[in-house]
């Protein structure tokens, strides 16, 4: 390891002068940005004169030319009409240049997390400011943080939300939300007050529902904070979602208790009947929320229906639907957090189903861009914040917030955790308490309720609570979030499962529900997996109907899940460049016999294994290609069984060529058994010359062009293309076939995924390709270059 | 319920010890048992087969079939029964037990060896120990069996594809002349690993008595 950290130190060097620059110039863009509002503060002047000189020239037109022109201005400044816009795209710059830097920085970034980095970078930079111009800008305005730095974070979090160990864990997560965070909040208000009581803490000004209400505040896991942590760590998923989905459902707790303790300073005295109303309050608070949220999804899956025609702007409607769902629900003073989560998780199935691949690409990845950068702009304006103030620093009430904190949430952990250990069925254990209690991380969106209160009415008060905030958040962001991961480490709590899913567990998982329901029916009570089934099959019967379009509405959830695996070997199979992975051996049809898995013999020599992989059951494939397709080469092919193949080296040359063929038949092959399959499900197999006729006038059907290397007679001509990017793709096929050199080597396959890709690409994925290459990308836009090259 | 009256307290804390359950989910069970064959003793296909309920899961003959199984008695018999008594059904169920606060890693381990085994005497239909690709087939048209022809289709390649799956992540290094005849009970185990069958494999058995649902008979 030591020489290890040695070669990290001189690789560190290396790279330390464009890191070096980057912050240099991170530098510079800031002044600039903070000097020019210097400059900004004359132009106003600058501005306003040659306006008062023409109109005043104007004026004086009418009683004498003798006013002198001013010259035309050649460069001006004007930097005012620019200001707000130009300085978002500072601070947005710099959040990213930081990202980038942090990762030249392996070292460092391993040890703290991102997020304790940024915050300091956002305290430097205060300070830098307040040094310039000895006032920092406001920059974590409520509105700003509310309405555009939050919804992309919370909309990313919700769009990906696992839904399965979500709703299996719902139960649990709810008794932390709803309970731990009104237990938090009672004990913190309640002892906070306690302690403001006593009299040498010059802080007796504070009532009981101010205490009260700054428990509220604090008291709620803040979900970027967990986010931003918990991605760092892996830890396995049942923590994760657990701690992630508290965050997340705790919003409408924290927005009631916070609108009824604000309400209720005013006023002074809380009665029964406004605790009734505040439960009330609570559900609608929730459940609204959430239909809101809910309605949006399906109005946004149902536009979603209706998008092949106009494929490019389907992330915009999932992203204005979400959105909207957050205001409207804000609106009513619902959770707009509990909305946008809804609206995102209700939505997905149906909406991944309707649009194209490279919709779905664009979905993620923008979701993905505008988290990330709003993330990393909430921890810089943390640190900005922290430099502005107003401060007011009492020893007293910051250290027994702290304190409390942390002891309410442990106290709450393990009790509720002991409550709820008899409801479950698999048992959290301490260590999994212990990282629950130690997840409760705060963050920005208890400083904005913070900087929220009216300051009017928290005259004294607002100082001191915005202090205490600050300093948890800081406290748990740094000490908690930097000693997390070695603790995790420590106690070798289970991480991630990093596999992927495999067709056997998603087949494994279907029976298992399956299995289960029956079970439980047996049994004769209902329980979780008959409601969960109930479910499923009214999905099924009604909505999907209802939602998706064409034919995916009847999918089987398996077979869409393997498609989508298939699609995804696909994929790969032709980034990879297409030719040198073979499609695997499929298990014999005919004879039934044997299953031949995919082989790694040693690399082959070509004179011995010119051909290693072909099977009897492929050679029947092929086989049975081309006896429906074109009678005559069937003698042929049939000398070429396996045993001469391998061993007769002189014919190598023709056997490439014929493998090559063969390749395209099974591939045309595959395609004919779709196009039968999908658009007839249940048709007869017709003769050959029936059946190419059918494929003439098959819209679906694909030019496959041989690859040019003198193949001999046998040509396969099918109907022409539907779009130019179709053809784009098996074009690439057969090209990067003709790029090896190496002739036809089947090369032995390097994991398990692609192997199965070659054997089935064909198949299924030409509907899936249809869909994803039929919307008007770049791709379509390359070809039309095409004639302009020379 | 006069059948109830000779079950005796007993009976009952032998059975516990077998099954792992306590003695009220056992008098639940028993309750239910009785529903279920019309107060005999024994029940046969066609009373499972009743269970209106059922009617809409594609597995349902593999599951009845799987409480006949002699070999999910933890005894070595092959075979099936015609009809079981309580004791059979008792431990077939408990199969679907979960795991407590207080089970110990092997005991875990043992849980889902047994759940593990459970499902693969499901899939291994003729009994020979291992799930061939004709086996694995039929599962997988079963779990398809509502989607109509499509699912027939689909599921042979899917089948195929899985088989493939468990062959080359056990075996990765067959020759062009091996043949792998089927999953065998540990290559199952394998491709499992990642599902966690002793969290997951299990069903709520009610500690106290409700009224039981109308079993529509």
């Amino acid at each position: 390891m030591f020489w290890r950290r040695a070669a990290h130190g001189r690789v560190g060097f290396r790279r330390s002068l464009p890191e070096l620059g980057l912050l240099l110039l991170a530098t510079l863009v800031l002044l600039e940005g903070s000097v020019l509002p210097l400059g900004a503060a004359s132009s106003p002047e600058t501005g306003i004169t040659p306006g008062a000189g023409v109109s005043h020239g104007h004026a004086d037109k009418n009683h004498s030319e003798t006013k002198h022109k001013k010259p035309f201005p050649v460069l001006g400044l004007n930097y005012d009409s620019v200001k707000t816009p130009f300085e978002i795209s500072l601070w947005v710059l710099l959040a990213s240049l930081m990202k980038l830097g942090f990762h030249l920085l392996p070292r460092v970034s391993s040890i703290v997390p991102e997020s304790c980095l940024l915050i300091v970078v956002g305290l430097l930079v205060g300070g830098g400011i307040k040094l310039i111009r000895e006032e920092v800008p406001p920059v974590l305005d409520t509105k700003l943080f509310f309405y555009c730095l939050l919804p992309p974070i919370i909309l990313d979090a919700g769009y990906f939300l696992p839904i399965r160990p979500f709703m299996e864990n719902l139960g649990t997560i709810l008794m932390f939300a709803v309970v731990g965070t009104l237990w938090n909040a009672f004990f913190v208000g309640g002892f906070l007050f306690a302690v403001c009581q006593i009299p040498h803490a010059s802080l007796s000004h504070i009532g009981l529902l101010p205490c009260l209400l700054f428990g509220s505040i604090i008291s709620a896991v803040d979900p970027v904070a967990v986010l931003a942590v918990f991605e760092e760590i892996h830890i396995n998923e049942l923590l994760h979602i657990l701690v992630f989905g508290e965050s997340l459902l705790n919003d409408a707790v924290t927005v009631v208790l916070y609108h009824l303790f604000e309400e209720f300073s005013e006023a002074g005295t809380v009665t029964v009947l406004d605790g009734f109303l505040g439960v009330i309050s609570f559900l609608v608070v929730a459940l609204g929320g959430v239909l809101v949220g809910a309605f949006y999804g399906f109005v946004a899956a149902l536009t979603s229906r209706f998008t092949y025609h106009i494929r490019v702007i389907e992330p915009l409607f999932v992203f204005v639907y979400s959105y909207m769902a957050y205001l409207s629900a804000e609106v009513f003073h619902l959770s707009g957090i509990m909305a946008l989560i809804a609206c995102g998780a209700v939505m997905r199935p149906y909406v991944e189903a309707n649009i194209s691949h490279k919709s779905h690409t664009t979905i993620k990845y923008f979701l993905k861009m505008w988290s990330s950068v709003s993330e990393t702009l909430i921890f810089i304006f943390l640190g900005v914040a922290t430099v502005e103030g107003p401060h007011q620093w009492n020893w007293v009430f910051v250290t027994a917030t702290v304190i409390l904190c942390l002891v309410s949430r442990v106290i709450g952990v393990v009790g509720l955790t002991f409550v709820i250990n008899k409801f479950r069925m698999v048992n959290l254990t301490t260590k999994d308490q212990f990282i629950i209690a130690y997840g409760g991380l705060r963050g920005a969106i208890a400083f904005s309720l913070g900087f929220l209160l009216d300051i009017e009415h928290f005259k004294d008060m607002r100082e001191i609570f915005l202090t205490a905030i600050i300093t948890v958040v800081f406290f748990t962001v740094f000490v908690q979030g930097m000693t997390i991961k070695p603790l995790v480490e420590l106690l070798a709590v289970k991480k991630k499962q990093e596999a992927k899913r495999s067709i056997n567990e998603e087949i494994h998982t279907q029976f298992l529900d399956h299995l289960l329901t029956g079970i439980e029916d047996i049994c004769g009570h209902y329980g979780h997996h008959h409601w969960k089934d109930k479910l499923n099959r009214f999905n099924k019967k009604y909505v999907k109907g209802f939602l998706i379009a064409g034919e995916r509405s009847k999918e089987p959830q398996l077979i869409a899940f393997y498609h989508k695996l298939e699609m995804k070997q696909a994929i790969q199979l032709v980034e990879s460049g297409g030719g040198s992975k073979l499609p695997s051996a499929m298990p014999s049809t005919v004879s039934m016999q044997n299953i031949q898995p995919k082989n790694q013999p040693p690399p082959p020599k070509p004179t011995e294994r010119a051909l290693p992989q072909l099977t009897k059951g492929r050679e029947e494939e092929i086989r049975k290609i081309l006896r429906s397709n074109l009678q005559r080469t069937r003698q042929r092919l049939h000398s070429y069984n396996r045993h001469t193949l391998v061993a007769d080296p002189d014919e190598e040359g023709f056997q490439d060529i014929i493998l090559k063929k063969q390749k395209m038949m099974e591939l045309d092959r595959k395609i004919k058994e779709m196009a039968n399959y999908l658009s007839v499900p249940s048709h007869p197999k017709d003769s050959p010359t029936m059946s190419r006729a059918r494929l003439a006038s098959d819209p679906q059907a694909y030019n496959i062009k041989l690859p040019a290397g003198g193949v001999p007679t046998i040509q396969v001509d099918l109907a022409s293309p539907q779009s130019p990017d179709s053809v784009n793709l098996l074009d690439e096929i057969g090209k990067a076939e003709q790029k090896e050199d190496s002739g036809l080597m089947m090369k032995p396959p390097e994991s398990n995924g692609p192997e199965k890709a070659g054997e089935k690409d064909g198949w299924r994925d030409q509907q899936k390709l249809t869909r994803c290459l039929s919307d008007p990308g770049p791709g379509a836009e390359e070809d039309e270059d095409e004639p302009f090259l020379p | 319920m006069g059948a109830t009256q000779t079950r005796s307290g007993q009976e009952y804390q032998e059975l516990a010890e077998r099954t792992g359950f306590s003695a009220e989910q056992i008098r639940n069970l028993h309750k239910r048992f009785q529903q279920l064959s019309g107060n005999e003793d024994t029940i046969s296909r066609e009373h499972l087969k009743s269970i209106p309920a059922l009617a809409n899961n594609p597995i349902r003959k593999q599951i009845i079939e799987a409480f006949f199984d002699k070999r999910n008695q933890h005894g070595n018999e092959l075979g099936s029964y015609e009809e079981i008594g309580f004791e059979e059904f008792l431990m077939v169920m408990s199969h679907f037990r979960p795991p407590t606060l207080r089970t110990t890693e092997e005991e875990k381990e043992a849980m889902r060896k047994e759940k593990v085994r459970f499902l693969f005497n499901m899939h291994d239909t003729d009994g020979d120990g291992k799930i061939t690709l004709v086996e694995y087939r039929k599962v997988v048209e079963e779990l398809l069996s509502k989607s109509g022809t499509i699912g027939q289709e689909a599921a042979k390649a899917i089948a195929d594809a899985a088989m493939l799956e468990v062959a080359s992540t056990n075996v990765p290094n067959m020759g062009p002349d091996d043949f792998y005849e089927g999953i065998t009970l540990e290559h199952f185990e394998e491709i499992l690993k990642g599902l966690e069958m002793e969290t997951r494999m299990h069903v709520r058995f009610l500690d106290v008595s409700t009224t039981n649902v109308y079993c529509g008979k």
